[in-house]
């Protein structure tokens, strides 16, 4: 089974965590998610190996990036707007403020349903959803059956 | 430049070097440092299966790339400075040019283009050999003497 089909069963069997499980960098991340409404939220458990300053301790700014890339393609894949795995074209990403050693959420809301290019609006937060630690927009290329 | 001067360069791109490295993230990632110069870095993150994004085509996920790109572009703001100070990335956009190939390593070679008072300015390209056919391109914004005390969730 490709991807996107092991996908749709996890999805049918409301099965995140079997979807996660085949991704080996969501894992390695720590990724998870959970459907708050309709809305895919998507959550990057603390792990010591995410810190990109022990000063701080904060965040590595890549672990951000990563786990709004990862929402938004999740919700891309969740509300099905594609038959193939998204090919992300651009991603822009906000910092707003450090992310500190603690779990991050993060959510995807796709502003234009395109037939080959989808944009998307992303935001993650830690305690806090009205506080955001970072936001990003992204277009990616999709397929439509 | 005079020898004292020059000497003082070279520690302190020893030290950026030293500090990327002891970066935890960079280390889980097995993110290496291959070049520091004034301005400059390239970083390499040799291919692995933990970091596969699609189990079907064992290509590498775009997270990968995006803080293999953030942290050599950071990394080339602290080869830039005179003085060490923190810094914090405020924005960071990534355009994917192609697809990465399963079982390379990437390169990512960052410029810090502009230092103003506040701000450094900086572009990147993350490639698998050859940087002139590169995977993806990046430009990112750092602020400089961020404030350095506890993060609170």
């Amino acid at each position: 089974m490709s991807l996107v089909e092991r996908l749709t069963a996890a999805k049918q069997a409301h099965d995140f965590q079997a979807l996660f499980d085949l991704i080996p960098y969501a894992k390695f991340l720590g990724l998870t998610a959970a459907l708050e409404g309709d809305d895919l939220v998507t959550t990057m458990r603390y792990g010591e190996h995410l810190i990109g300053n022990p000063a701080l301790p904060a965040l590595h700014g890549g672990t951000l990036g990563a786990l709004l890339e990862s929402a938004a393609i999740f919700q891309l894949l969740w509300n099905a707007e594609t038959i193939v795995l998204p090919k992300t074209i651009t991603l822009t990403i906000d910092y707003l403020r450090s992310g500190a050693a603690v779990d991050t959420h993060a959510r995807g809301i796709v502003t234009r349903h395109g037939r080959r290019v989808t944009n998307v609006r992303m935001e993650a937060w830690q305690t806090d959803r009205g506080t955001p630690v970072a936001t990003a927009h992204a277009i990616f290329l999709v397929m439509r059956s | 430049m005079s020898d004292g001067d020059d000497e003082r360069n070279q520690l302190k791109l020893k030290l950026v070097r030293a500090f990327s490295a002891n970066v935890p993230h960079n280390k889980a990632l097995g993110m290496r440092i291959l070049d520091i110069q004034p301005a400059e870095a390239v970083f390499m993150l040799p291919y692995d299966a933990k970091l596969v994004g699609n189990p079907d085509t064992g290509v590498i996920h775009g997270g990968a790339i995006t803080a293999l790109l953030d942290g050599a572009s950071g990394a080339a703001v602290f080869a830039a400075l005179t003085d060490f100070v923190p810094i914090a990335t405020l924005d960071l956009r990534i355009d994917y040019l192609r697809p990465a190939e399963a079982g390379h390593a990437v390169h990512a070679r960052a410029t810090c283009y502009k230092l103003t008072r506040n701000v450094a300015f900086t572009r990147a390209v993350a490639y698998h050999e050859d940087p002139d056919d590169p995977i993806a391109h990046s430009v990112g914004t750092f602020m400089l003497g961020t404030p350095t005390g506890q993060v609170k969730p």
